[in-house]
């Protein structure tokens, strides 16, 4: 067993990573011994320091920008590229040679994931790296960090489990395994962030959640990092006579974090400033932003304080002729934080669209709406049936509009004010009890920040060594597009139908499913079929054949491909094949194509991670 | 031959203590791969050094050199390979190698050293049986301390909380409310720095103002006692100042080779 002595937990976050473990060998039951492994990195040019955190950034330095033995980490590095703190402040003053939330890249449909397009819109002369290899860094970055604290111990020889966004899709949690694959990580397992947040919250409750829930309840679970919100709702069954935790939904990929709310107050003291006449330059306004971090924070703490000083130093060495002074008031706060993130919206709102037409370059697609609350709306509405085929559940109220959350688990830095978790739940509440239903609880959480990568941990060692798990599977229908054989008109597109090749909530281990439909494939000539998920369609089963669906049921996914070899065949022929698709170890969704006639050929059905003709 | 030995082993054994010292340090320098890599020459000019000595040395004594060799080099081929491995393996392995490292080449000393009272018997024993038994030399009353910490703590506050900035600007043109204001950037990122990097305490628990009472053989580190100053402890007054204390210091880790006196580096924008 010591080749597998620790359980691991990466959290490869947007804005921040960080790494924890569970000693497998002194943990017994629901004892269990956790740590956190502080990750060596460059704090400053020839300075390295062991954070909690790894920001998740990286910089491509001037090759004459740096000496490079001041960039030498422990395990010596690669002074081409900085990760981490260091990064995070130089890219402040160079933003050109700054990536940034590489893993909102990974999932973005519209570009070639695995091709050097980042910084995005960077000089042709600073190399560029793709959103795939900034995440390999990141990873190799915590596996050096590891291995320098467990020399014998290697990370490869541990049970590894990397979290992912709830709201990723299949191409992006494949991608998520394959730079971990790349670090060298052999025992993985890919684990939802929420769900994560959740696990955590077990272990330190210490067995008494058992007590806290009962069957019935409905977990929402709020996640608000830096970068992203995710959304997930876990109910609690029961199996056997022992609780059991099933998530039932995920919500959609919304970039809106607390990075946005620290900007937005920067932002208001800057047109203040600008009414007095003063402008601020780039730097400067990144030190104003942090100065409203901390004044908003301190705000947040306090009900007492009505207003902090806030002051921009001067970027010169005169800081008391060139400073700037303003002053961050609460009721600032209250209106441009409370009432434009968090605004108490009815539960019918809903955020407002995007117009996907008119993008002229491609970024990262942004959430348009700042409200948390109005996304949060919009997921409970669209969820409003999640709970229906749950066993032990009493169904919702025939005229409940949204689904009735029982209790609420608050995940990410953004949450550690107390006043914006009262909040959140203050809106619930009253979309609850506007329809009749008893108000949610809050569920207590620990750490806010590292609940991510603690839960995951102790679920890589629930995995070996028994305990709570929560189910799911996968998390949405999945289809492949077909054109139905109708006779082409001119003009008009051939009309789609969608073949249902996943059912929601398969789960990983469970046998593969193939729907009864034959494909013929052409040998030698790579095959695309068009891909769709669902997230609402939990009942289609597989093979099923849809001819309609409502245009916000079914969200278009990457392009699916094979091309069969020429190997034994003829290049050209025809061949006829059933797509199969199971749940692998890691947690990673496998199509594979099988020959009808009876062979032992297989061929592996992958995702287009070269983004959709963007 | 007027024995050479003395001073040829003098240089010897200096020569060694500089292998040995250079050694030591990678107990201080944590980036070890990179630091090994600019050591290993000092290591092997320290080691010509010391043979070039000894080959100057008399016949007598090459003699023994020749015979010593093979035992000397044993140990500096055993500390190599440990620096060799050091280089490709971890840090943390190679920080629980140093003092082994360190050994191998302390027993090297000490085989030179013996021999140097072997090889000079005649002045040494002599001398021995008369003299009385030397005494314990004075351990230095006045260390120098190194400066590096201290200017890594000062980047450190000047980084996060300009603290250099504050200090070299002329003050008397400002008002207090300019002055106020940069000190609110001096205190944010200043106590920053403390928080991180070094924990501290109050000496004393008790509230300024209360009495206290310093018993015999009480830490006149930590207390220092002032005022009417007679007679034998217990004293008892009043605590005046609790005092502050490092509990633990946690400063970052300095590439090798880098300059600690570039405190803030010059910016030009370009």
């Amino acid at each position: 067993m010591s080749e597998t002595r620790y359980a691991v937990g990466i959290d490869l976050g947007t804005t921040h990573c960080a790494l924890s473990y569970v000693d497998s060998e002194k943990s017994e039951g629901e004892d269990i011994v956790q740590a956190l492994v502080p990750v060596p990195q460059l704090v400053t040019a020839g300075t390295v320091e062991s954070l909690p955190l790894l920001p998740s950034f990286l910089y491509l330095p001037h090759q004459d920008e740096f000496r490079s033995s001041d960039l030498a980490l422990p395990w010596g590095g690669d002074p081409s590229r900085i990760g981490g703190e260091l990064a995070r402040t130089q890219g402040t003053m160079t933003p050109i040679r700054l990536i940034s939330s590489a893993k909102s890249w990974l999932c973005h449909p519209d570009v070639d994931r695995k091709a050097p397009i980042l910084p995005a819109g960077a000089p042709d002369e600073v190399p560029q790296v793709s959103p795939f290899e900034a995440s390999v860094h990141y990873l190799s970055h915590l596996r050096d960090a590891w291995n320098g604290l467990h020399p014998f111990a290697p990370l490869d020889r541990q049970e590894v489990t990397v979290t992912v966004p709830a709201s990723f899709d299949p191409a992006a949690r494949e991608l998520t395994a394959e730079a971990a694959r790349t670090v060298g990580i052999k025992h993985l397992v890919l684990l939802e962030e929420p769900q994560s947040a959740l696990y955590s919250w077990v272990n330190d409750t210490k067995g008494d959640w058992r007590n806290q829930v009962r069957v019935g309840d409905v977990i929402l679970v709020v996640d608000v990092g830096g970068g992203t919100t995710d959304l997930s709702l876990i109910a609690v069954t029961e199996n056997e006579g022992a609780l059991e935790l099933t998530r039932v939904a995920v919500g959609e990929h919304i970039l809106l974090g607390g990075d946005n709310m620290d900007l937005s107050l920067a932002y208001l003291l800057r047109k203040k400033l600008a009414q007095s006449g003063v402008e601020l330059d780039r730097w400067q306004l990144q030190a104003l932003t942090h100065g409203c971090r901390h004044a908003k924070e301190s705000l947040l703490a306090d009900p007492e304080l009505e207003l902090i000083p806030v002051v921009v130093p001067s970027r010169g060495s005169r800081l008391i002729g060139g400073s700037i002074r303003t002053e961050l008031t609460r009721e600032e706060v209250q209106t441009s934080l409370i009432e434009g993130f968090f605004p108490a919206v009815p539960a019918a709102s809903r955020p407002a669209g995007r117009s996907r037409g008119a993008l002229t370059q491609v970024g990262l697609p942004y959430a348009q709406d700042p409200a948390v609350t109005r996304h949060l709306a919009a997921f409970l509405g669209r969820q409003a049936g999640a709970t229906e085929d749950l066993a032990g559940f009493v169904a919702q109220h025939p005229e409940a509009s949204f689904l009735h959350p029982t209790a609420v688990l608050f995940n990410g830095g953004v949450f550690k004010a107390d006043v914006l978790r009262q909040r959140v739940l203050e809106v619930l509440n009253q979309w609850l009890t506007a329809e009749d239903a008893p108000p949610a609880r809050l569920l207590e959480a620990g750490d806010l920040d590292l609940a991510v990568a603690r839960g995951a941990a102790f679920y890589a060692h629930a995995r070996r060594h028994g305990g709570v798990r929560i189910r799911g599977g996968t998390s949405h229908t999945y289809y492949v597009g077909v054109e139905s054989t109708m006779p082409a008109i001119p003009g008009m597109d051939p009309e789609l139908q969608a073949l249902c090749l996943v059912p929601f909530g398969l789960e990983e281990g469970s046998e593969p499913v193939a729907p009864p439909q034959e494909f013929g494939l052409v040998v030698g000539e790579p095959v695309r079929f068009r891909f769709f998920g669902s997230s609402v369609r939990r009942e289609d089963e597989v093979g099923e054949l849809l001819e309609e669906w409502l245009d916000e049921e079914l969200e278009e996914l990457e392009e699916i491909q094979t091309t069969l070899p020429t190997e034994e065949r003829k290049k050209g022929e025809v061949v006829a094949v059933r797509l199969q698709a199971a749940v692998s170890e890691v947690g990673t969704l496998e199509l594979t194509a099988i020959p009808v006639e009876p062979t032992d050929e297989r061929w592996n059905v992958t995702f287009n991670t070269r983004g959709n003709g963007g | 031959m007027a024995s050479p030995a003395p001073s040829y082993l003098q240089r010897a054994s200096t020569a060694l203590n500089h292998v040995r010292q250079t050694l030591k340090e990678a107990d201080l320098v944590r980036t070890v791969p990179a630091w090994i890599k600019d050591q290993e020459p000092k290591v092997s000019a320290a080691w010509a050094t010391s043979s070039k000595a000894l080959a100057k040395a008399g016949r007598a004594t090459w003699v023994w050199v020749v015979e010593q060799t093979p035992k000397v080099s044993r140990a500096l081929a055993r500390s190599y390979r440990t620096l060799a491995k050091a280089g490709g393996a971890s840090w943390t392995w190679t920080r629980a190698q140093a003092p082994k490292v360190s050994a191998a080449l302390g027993r090297a000393r000490q085989l030179w050293e013996e021999r140097a009272a072997a090889t000079a018997p005649n002045k040494m024993k002599r001398r021995t049986p008369k003299t009385a038994p030397a005494r314990e030399p004075l351990p230095d009353a006045l260390e120098k301390a190194p400066p590096d910490s201290a200017l890594l703590l000062l980047g450190l506050l000047q980084k996060e909380g300009r603290l250099l900035d504050f200090l070299q600007e002329d003050i008397k043109s400002y008002s207090d409310q300019e002055v106020g204001a940069a000190a609110r950037v001096l205190h944010q990122g200043c106590q920053r720095v403390l928080r991180e990097h070094l924990k501290i305490a109050p000496v004393r628990d008790e509230p300024e103002g209360s009495r206290i009472t310093l018993e015999q053989g009480f830490d006149a580190a930590s207390i220092r006692p002032t005022g009417n100053l007679v007679g034998d402890p217990p004293f008892t007054g009043s605590l005046v100042h609790r005092g502050w204390r490092v509990v633990e210091t946690r400063l970052p880790q300095v590439a090798s080779g880098h300059d600690l006196r570039i405190l803030a580096a010059a910016e030009v924008e370009l």
